[in-house]
């Protein structure tokens, strides 16, 4: 994919981050005063399981270059159960995404706990990194909504 | 229409040092439906939240954006202010731009652009934002701890002294913990026992107080101030409410060669025990691996001897299915196994020991009656060398990354006694640093180096080799001097770093209580709210949550109960509005919420439905108990055609800030 010479390619990364766990290791690293790039946007959800696929649909029809889903670690869902409903949606829509020419390095699921400020951080940097790499995600992006 | 105010905050210089405020406050008051957008140095404060509610009632406002910090940190404040300037408290939306903005990012224009951005998200979010109503829901008055150790009898004796109901479940056949395994405390060197056991016997008295001894907590389900715990009580074949707790059983019982674990191993007991003398409730246990009546049906002894009759061999584990308003986590610690450390022979010779092994050698209920003896050969060891941090502070991902916290004190005051009840001793302490931050924790340390003549040396030891002459060769570097030691030592004692109890990670899944990577309960504020866990209504007493000592420990738990009655002094608790509810106009009655449905929240019904061509038509349908709804939102993903949606966080909200976002 070309990348617009001019003007340096940054890439729009919506982030789904549950409120027990991963909103909490977000603020974390920003208590940590830990750096990760600003392409990153967080939405609050009250578990990983309330994703529902058509968000992550409409963010890439909307433009955005990746999306991460942060949640609980496997086990430790606030809700007993919950990111394990999500960890299969998202196994299933993303494999999906993939066939659809979203490529899998576009789209990801991290376990972040309310502890791992250091983890989201580093999470976010790699994912921005690899996002960039690929650059602009042009396949689900639909024209009717792109601001004129 | 949407009369929605917007407040950027400065945090002082916390936001506005890397966002322009001004230039975000600007950006949003063009936003469409934002009636006023105006910044304030601090938004929390009283004057900012009168600030607000000025704005509120003045300008008419239908809804308000803060952006400020985490809305875990001050979201409810904000709510506050909203309710009381007459408007719900829902209509408030929090964008963070401290935790998710200024502090992660130092480029101003970058930091000012995405706050911009997520100040848009909020609004977007705003505009859809629906009042909401609490519901409230009644609150158990009896407390649940799991743990009887001195946090957990602390927190348990706090508890009932305020009048309520608490149950202690204590898996170990007696209450006491780790405490009961130690000599003398420090600073103030008092027995440990001394000041326990009163504290035991009281728990073991108080009418408020239930111990459930040699018993584990299965499951727990509810949410809080209505918990229901389900507990097992291990069959101990033994029924304690014959038992007098005389011993005769225990000195009868013909299997002598039982490790005893309350002396870690370095003695024998019986099948049959009662752990120590002091043990609440005195009651004696069977060891079911041990026991030659159980294994082999063949023995009988203790029930021969018992006038009591108490003995029963037939007993089962028993469940016992409890309400509780409030949870208390006081799951302690235990030392680290030292398998990964070859280099101190722990597994070679048996006069390197640990630190609680030392304990049990100098307690005058331990194996040696409190004589220091060598565990190899039972002769005075003249030579001891003490070994800090092994295991703390290690990040080479063998031991520990953090900082055990009380080996250092405990070390010097192993150290003093040693010199003072043998001063022809030679006492040798290796340390990385020494750390004694604590009331006359310096002073103490400091006495043990200037009075005592304890050998501090600033170095790691890096082998211990045992000869065949019993002495242990110990080879060190003393960092000050520049320069090898070797030290011929008669005992080595290893101060091996404390970590959280196996049974924890277990027990916080069972609270949905989050921990942190070493497995210790995370809490839900580290500063502002350090004695209660994330998930509402449990509470965190003692080392669980982090190494802390005793004077710590107890203070914690004191704590701790504070809360706890705090919560059942409520006769009713306001229950999350943000639940699940159902569109009964979409809704086929399939199932698949119900099936997702963590908390069994989720009913049918038949519905009559007026159909267009005026006929009616009974459909089953689905309906949530807001009551029991903790509002994941897991069901709003599973219904195929869309007919769930959960207040406060409903698919249009989350759409539209997708929207913003991707604007």
């Amino acid at each position: 994919m070309q990348v617009n010479e001019n003007k340096e390619f940054r890439p729009l990364i919506v982030a789904f981050c549950c409120n027990w766990c991963s909103y909490a290791g977000a603020d974390l690293a920003g208590t940590n005063r830990m750096n990760y790039p600003a392409d990153v946007k967080i939405i609050r959800v009250p578990c990983s399981c309330r994703v529902n696929p058509m968000f992550i649909l409409r963010a890439f029809q909307r433009g955005a270059d990746g999306v991460i889903m942060c949640g609980c670690h496997p086990g430790d869902c606030h809700y007993t159960s919950g990111n394990y409903f999500a960890r299969r949606r998202m196994t299933l829509l993303f494999s999906m995404l993939d066939f659809l020419g979203i490529e899998k390095e576009r789209t990801r699921v991290e376990w972040v706990s309310a502890a791992e400020g250091a983890k989201f951080a580093a999470t976010m940097n790699e994912f921005v990194e690899t996002v960039t790499k690929l650059g602009e995600n042009k396949r689900l992006e639909d024209l009717r909504c792109k601001k004129q | 229409m949407h009369r929605i105010g917007v407040f950027v905050c400065h945090c002082g210089t916390n936001i506005a040092g890397t966002v322009d405020v001004k230039a975000v406050a600007e950006a949003l008051g063009k936003e469409p439906g934002v009636v006023s957008s105006v910044e304030y140095q601090y938004m929390c404060s009283e004057a900012g939240q009168t600030l607000i509610k000025d704005a509120i009632k003045n300008l008419k406002l239908t809804g308000v954006v803060i952006c400020s910090c985490s809305p875990r940190m001050h979201e409810t404040t904000f709510r506050r202010t909203a309710a009381a300037a007459g408007i719900n408290p829902y209509m408030v939306e929090i964008a963070n731009i401290r935790e998710q903005c200024s502090w992660i990012h130092k480029d101003k224009a970058t930091a000012t652009e995405k706050a911009i951005i997520l100040g848009r998200t909020a609004i977007a979010k705003v505009t859809l934002n629906t009042p909401l109503t609490s519901m409230e829901s009644p609150v158990t008055k009896r407390a649940l701890v799991i743990g009887g150790g001195i946090a957990g009898i602390q927190t348990a004796l706090d508890i009932a002294e305020a009048g309520f109901e608490v149950d202690i479940v204590e898996k170990n056949s007696t209450i006491g913990g780790k405490m009961t395994q130690i000599d003398k405390t420090f600073p103030t060197l008092d027995c440990a026992a001394c000041i326990l056991t009163p504290k035991m016997v009281d728990c073991a008295q108080n009418e408020k107080i239930n111990i459930y001894s040699y018993s584990e907590v299965e499951s727990v389900s509810g949410f809080v101030g209505n918990f229901t715990a389900k507990i097992k009580k291990k069959a101990r074949y033994v029924d304690a409410a014959k038992c007098t707790g005389c011993g005769v059983c225990t000195e009868k019982c013909p299997m002598k060669n039982v490790p005893n674990e309350f002396n870690l191993g370095m003695n024998n007991r019986r099948a049959i025990y009662i752990p120590f003398a002091q043990a609440v409730p005195k009651v004696a246990t069977i060891d079911a691996d041990y026991c030659n009546m159980l294994k082999k049906g063949k023995c009988g002894v203790c029930a021969k001897v018992c006038t009591a009759g108490a003995i029963d061999y037939k007993q089962q584990d028993e469940y016992v299915e409890r309400e509780y308003g409030a949870i208390v986590a006081a799951t302690g610690y235990n030392p680290i196994s030292l398998e990964n450390y070859d280099e101190f022979a722990y597994s070679q010779s048996k006069d390197v020991i640990t630190s609680l092994e030392f304990e049990r050698l100098t307690n005058a209920a331990g194996p040696t009656s409190g004589q220091l003896l060598r565990p190899s050969d039972g002769q005075h060891p003249h030579t001891i060398v003490f070994v800090q941090c092994v295991g703390s502070r290690d990040t080479s991902g063998c031991g520990k990354p953090y900082c055990s916290k009380i080996c250092c004190m405990y070390t010097a005051k192993h150290a003093m006694l040693t010199r003072d009840k043998y001063p022809d001793t030679d006492v040798y302490v290796f340390y990385i640093d020494v750390r004694t931050p604590g009331k006359n924790f310096d002073e103490f340390y400091r006495r043990a180096v200037e009075e005592y003549g304890v050998h501090y040396i600033k170095g790691m030891v890096g082998k211990v080799s045992p000869r065949a002459d019993g002495k242990l060769m110990v080879q060190a570097s003393d960092l000050i001097a520049n320069e090898q030691l070797h030290i011929e030592a008669d005992l080595v004692v290893l101060a091996a770093a404390i970590e959280p109890d196996k049974s924890a990670r277990s027990v916080a899944t069972m609270l949905t209580a989050s921990m942190d990577t070493n497995d210790f309960f995370t809490e839900a504020h580290p500063k502002l709210r350090p004695v209660e866990s994330p998930t509402a209504g449990v509470f965190l007493s003692g080392v669980c949550q982090g190494p802390k000592d005793i004077p710590e420990t107890v203070a914690q738990a004191s704590a701790c109960a504070a809360k706890v009655i705090g919560l059942l002094a409520k006769d009713k608790l306001t229950c999350n509005p943000c639940v699940a509810h159902s569109n009964e106009n979409l809704c086929n009655g399939c199932s698949a919420c119900e099936k997702v449905c963590p908390y069994g929240a989720i009913t049918y019904s038949d519905k009559e439905f007026r159909m267009p061509d005026r006929t009616v038509a009974i459909r089953r349908v689905a309906l949530v108990n807001p009551a029991v709804c903790q509002g994941c939102g897991a069901c709003t993903v599973a219904c195929p055609s869309g007919a769930m949606d959960l207040f406060g966080f409903s698919n249009k909200q989350i759409m539209a800030e997708v929207d913003a976002i991707c604007k």
